[in-house]
């Protein structure tokens, strides 16, 4: 690994003050991401700050009856924590489709936000890569691109965003807080991540002087229809070709509001709005859901080796509709798909 | 020659390279105080430092488990962690399991199921089960492999593995 040197934040305002003051640092948090990433000296900080022991730890609820989690909350702490294996099930269970459980014991909320994509030629740094370095080009557009992006892409970049847990929170309208040296703000998530565009070194729009400090969630979790389906090359610890992570709010049989994401699939969780409205009013069945993904994969477009996932996504979807209507949620244990 | 001092210009930007950090671990009960570069991580630590080699390195990049350990009880990949970052935790390994010469559970367990074929991954496995059986959330074959996922075995003692943790978890 590169050689850095390494400091402690003592408090949010003085993380902002370091980062401020040292444009090659970096913020270290669980690590899980940035050590790997410098060991394969693809990041390589001068300096690292270690925000690991500030207190930001805490799950908290808020007074419009959501729920506050610091941006230190371990995920294996977030997706165990009582309140969110009530109110926010699909928050659990995304969370549980992804890493091992010694990864999720060490990475922080906020970290998961921030990770970067698993691209391969992002990681082989004999190769060019505009996320890595901008301008050289993109190795995976004429590559091997079977893991990746069919939505949103760029002509300099078809990498996917590789979280699990950014898919939840992405249909849970959830807030992300954010301190910086221009203050403090928060986030709508749709807003947090971005597409590749011309300027895909940029994964986010936190700003360099930022630092994540909580996420929020509003009140309405889902929590009785819902499910996150994840398909993947082996049935745990890989990463999504495709995830779905959707919410319904039934009347009856008659949908009366609708939230729908994939990941594996896109620079971003990958969000539709169109979609949603198209199943809001409408019953719950087969030929809505399909009519549904249809909108959703519309734009799609496959390379060389992921055309795969245009498919696999339309039936993914109607199979995550169609659990979260029926109430039975894909199990994170039992892999088997019902 | 022309050539040699051309490749001896420093690249970019060169920083000064930190003095070595004092820490202090508590390893299996023993207080141990360290001097750490910033880059050491804690699998360098307990293997170069400390000479506690039963923590293995296999990929290095968290993806095999082989090196996991148990940081304030909770089950960790040592490779993509800090030493510095835990100055002043309890870690416990493989070493650190028997109690006065006695086997741990799980240790007897990967015995009497034969859970092992080289060998190479089972201070992880085992430091991983200790990890899940302390959370308290796997119960059923299913749920075990789940949650033991992050622990690969390329010898491919999967079975052995899955059955020796159900005789310590039905002991316990």
């Amino acid at each position: 690994m590169i050689n850095f040197q390494y400091l402690r934040a003592n408090d949010v305002a003085d993380a902002v003050r370091q980062i401020a003051a040292a444009p090659t640092a970096k913020f270290i948090a669980g690590g899980t991401n940035l050590i790997d990433l410098m060991k394969e000296d693809v990041e390589r900080p001068t300096r690292l700050i270690d925000i690991s022991r500030l207190p930001l730890d805490k799950i908290e609820e808020t007074a419009d009856g959501g729920l506050r989690i610091g941006a230190l909350v371990p995920n294996s702490d977030l997706a165990y924590h009582p309140l969110v294996e009530q109110r926010y099930p699909l928050l659990a269970s995304a969370i549980l489709a992804g890493a091992s459980q010694q990864l999720r014991n060490m990475a922080s909320t906020g970290g998961n936000l921030l990770q970067r994509t698993r691209c391969s030629y992002f990681y082989d740094t004999a190769t060019p890569c505009n996320k890595r370095e901008p301008g050289s080009g993109c190795s995976a557009i004429n590559g091997v691109n079977r893991m990746h992006a069919i939505l949103g892409t760029s002509d300099t970049c078809i990498a996917t965003h590789p979280s699990d847990m950014c898919v939840a929170l992405a249909i849970l309208e959830s807030k992300v807080h954010a301190a910086g040296a221009g203050g403090e703000r928060s986030i709508e998530f749709a807003d947090f991540h971005r597409l590749p565009g011309n300027t895909p070194q940029l994964d986010t729009n936190l700003r360099p002087d930022e630092i994540i400090t909580a996420i929020e969630l509003p009140a309405q979790g889902f929590a009785a229809n819902y499910t996150y389906l994840k398909i993947r090359d082996r049935l745990s610890y890989a990463f999504a070709l495709v995830s779905v992570a959707a919410g319904l709010e039934l009347e009856g049989d008659t949908i009366k509001e609708a939230r729908l994401a994939l990941g594996g699939v896109a620079h971003k969780p990958w969000r539709d709005k169109a979609a949603e409205a198209a199943l809001r009013g409408q019953v719950a069945n087969q030929a809505n859901f399909t009519h549904a993904a249809g909108l959703l994969l519309g734009d799609a477009k496959g390379f060389a080796h992921n055309a795969f996932k245009i498919s696999l996504a339309r039936r993914a979807i109607v199979r995550a509709l169609t659990q979260a209507s029926q109430g039975t949620p894909q199990s994170q244990s039992n892999k088997k798909i019902r | 020659m022309a050539e040699t001092s051309a490749a001896a210009q420093p690249i970019g930007k060169t920083i000064q390279a930190p003095d070595k950090i004092p820490i202090v671990l508590i390893v299996n009960g023993d207080e141990a105080q360290l001097r750490v570069a910033p880059w050491t991580t804690l699998l360098d630590a307990l293997r170069d430092h400390l000479d506690l080699t039963g923590t293995k390195k296999g990929c290095d990049h968290g993806q095999c488990g082989a090196c996991t350990v148990l940081v304030d009880g909770r089950r960790v990949n040592s490779c993509l962690t800090l030493a510095v970052m835990k100055d002043g935790s309890h870690v416990t390994t493989i070493e650190g399991l028997a109690v006065n010469g006695v086997l741990h559970p799980l240790q007897q367990a990967f015995i009497d199921h034969d859970a092992l074929q080289c060998g190479y991954c089972t201070p992880g496995q085992i430091c991983s089960a200790v990890g899940l059986m302390a959370e308290g959330k796997a119960k059923t074959a299913d749920e075990i492999r789940e949650l033991m996922s992050g622990n690969i075995c390329r010898c491919g003692a999967y079975p052995n593995i899955v059955a020796a943790i159900q005789q310590a978890m039905d002991a316990s």
